[in-house]
């Protein structure tokens, strides 16, 4: 079992050379959205979200800030209550569960921040390890062998004993996201998570998302990289106004622009 | 008339060391009441939230004099004959929970709500968050003021002596009835919670700047 953690779940043998071949094979839906709306008291944030994430895929969300990308991702969390619509992650109903319930989701989905939200009073290891023993009851040698591997899969294996001010922020990201790692999850959520990055470090995070999509995890990010999104993500959206604009594979959706808000994002975007 | 002497003296210190475990007492009792008072304080439930509220708002605008007057005559009133010491200990917790339920509700409430979003998302459970992510991170901020607040808990069990209690005001008291000398008793009194309290205040100042080194 421990064999799978960090590698996505069983089952998910997609090879990075094909990867076309498991997203349009019928696999199974990771997260179902249906006219998903979102109120902050009189602001409609989300209008009526509608889509689909398949096993395996990686989702890039773009958009200009306020259109509704973050939030949707949160909801995806159950960080945020909806207030109407349907929202199914990971075969758990998101739209008002209990406390419980929410636990649950959290199992099976991880979440990265763009301000790392790492615990600065623990070391780097237990970071990772806090919620194996605290919530998966691993015992503590378990546990650091999971922290082991996961801090190698983002190369950061001799930071372990390192409080989080003694590292970089691209460091501190690539912890943030070994520690969702950590504990297995099925889907990863990236709130632009390089947004407060440095270029030359913002390019180590990529490196570590691109690896962990290679392996077969699904994921969905929020991101202005928009080369990152061309170049590796399954489906693009483009969210405008709290609605899915437009939606499709990077290059037709980035050659062939359908609408004006788009083609108008493009070109101040890039 | 007697002159000061080294069993004056004696006697000084002995009562100083009433008053440092009255200290101590109101110290635990109130430290227990003011972590319970500052959870509720920023607990879920609102009710919980405002008896906490109610219960600070009050016990801040009594006098520590009246409360040691309640207490003490309260609970013989009551039927129960409680020698001063656990009287005094018991309005000094009271007091002093009230305050500390309200500073270390403000260092709970300092610790930036990300944090408890990140454990959240970690799937900890309410009581994980505060044992391994809030409350240690709260307590490192709470050091410097808690220490400070200690100082005037020290200060403040000289009030104990109204309902007889034996502690070092009390004792500085009789020793000035059989001496007549009461600059030199008082200031000797002075100088011992001087010595008791001067270490706390060093203490939390030292907190205080390892705080500021820390960020």
């Amino acid at each position: 079992m421990l064999e799978n953690n960090a590698l996505g779940p069983p089952g998910s043998s997609r090879v990075s050379e094909q990867p076309q071949e498991i997203v349009n094979s019928p696999t199974e839906l990771i997260v179902s959205v249906k006219n998903l709306v979102k109120r902050f008291g009189a602001l409609q944030v989300l209008n009526g979200v509608s889509l689909e994430i398949k096993r395996g895929q990686l989702v890039a969300i773009v958009g200009r800030s306020g259109s509704g990308k973050s939030t949707l991702l949160r909801c995806m969390n159950a960080l945020e209550s909806i207030e109407g619509g349907e929202l199914q992650v990971c075969g758990h109903d998101v739209g008002s569960p209990s406390r419980l319930a929410r636990r649950e989701l959290r199992s099976d989905v991880g979440i990265v921040f763009q301000s790392y939200n790492l615990f600065p009073h623990l070391t780097v290891e237990r970071n990772i390890t806090l919620a194996l023993t605290a919530v998966k009851k691993h015992s503590r040698a378990e546990a650091g062998v999971i922290a082991s591997r996961v801090l190698a899969l983002v190369g950061l294996q001799d930071k372990a004993a390192s409080y989080p001010e003694q590292l970089s922020g691209g460091q501190s990201q690539r912890v943030a996201i070994a520690r969702s790692l950590a504990l297995s999850p099925q889907l990863m959520l990236f709130d632009e998570v390089t947004s407060a990055l440095d270029p030359e470090l913002t390019g180590e995070v990529l490196k570590v998302m691109e690896d962990l999509s290679r392996q077969g995890m699904t994921m969905v990010l929020v991101t202005h990289e928009m080369a990152f999104a061309r170049r590796l993500a399954d489906v693009v959206i483009f969210m405008h106004q709290g609605r899915v604009w437009e939606m499709g594979p990077p290059e037709a959706l980035f050659n062939h622009p359908q609408t004006a808000e788009f083609k108008q994002f493009i070109s101040s975007g890039l | 008339m007697n002159s000061l002497s080294f069993t004056h003296l004696g006697y000084l210190v002995i009562a100083a060391q009433w008053t440092v475990l009255l200290s101590l007492m109101a110290f635990v009792g109130g430290a227990v009441l003011g972590l319970a008072l500052a959870l509720a304080r920023v607990s879920k439930i609102v009710l919980l939230r405002n008896a906490a509220a109610v219960y600070i708002q009050v016990l801040q605008g009594t006098p520590l004099l009246v409360l040691l007057f309640l207490s003490y005559f309260g609970m013989s009133i009551a039927g129960l004959n409680v020698p001063p010491l656990l009287a005094a200990a018991l309005s000094l917790t009271l007091y002093t929970g009230a305050f500390l339920g309200e500073i270390w509700r403000g260092c709970i409430q300092s610790v930036t709500p990300t944090q408890w979003e990140a454990a959240e998302c970690l799937g900890l459970s309410r009581f994980a968050q505060y044992f391994y992510v809030v409350l240690p991170q709260a307590s490192r901020i709470a050091i410097p003021p808690t220490v400070g607040f200690m100082v005037q808990v020290v200060k403040n069990t000289s009030l104990a002596s109204v309902i007889g209690f034996l502690e070092l005001s009390r004792a500085g008291q009789i020793v000035n009835n059989s001496t007549f000398q009461p600059f030199t008793v008082y200031f000797i009194i002075a100088l011992m919670y001087f010595a008791l309290c001067y270490p706390l205040s060093l203490a939390s100042r030292y907190f205080e700047r390892k705080l500021h080194v820390g960020k």
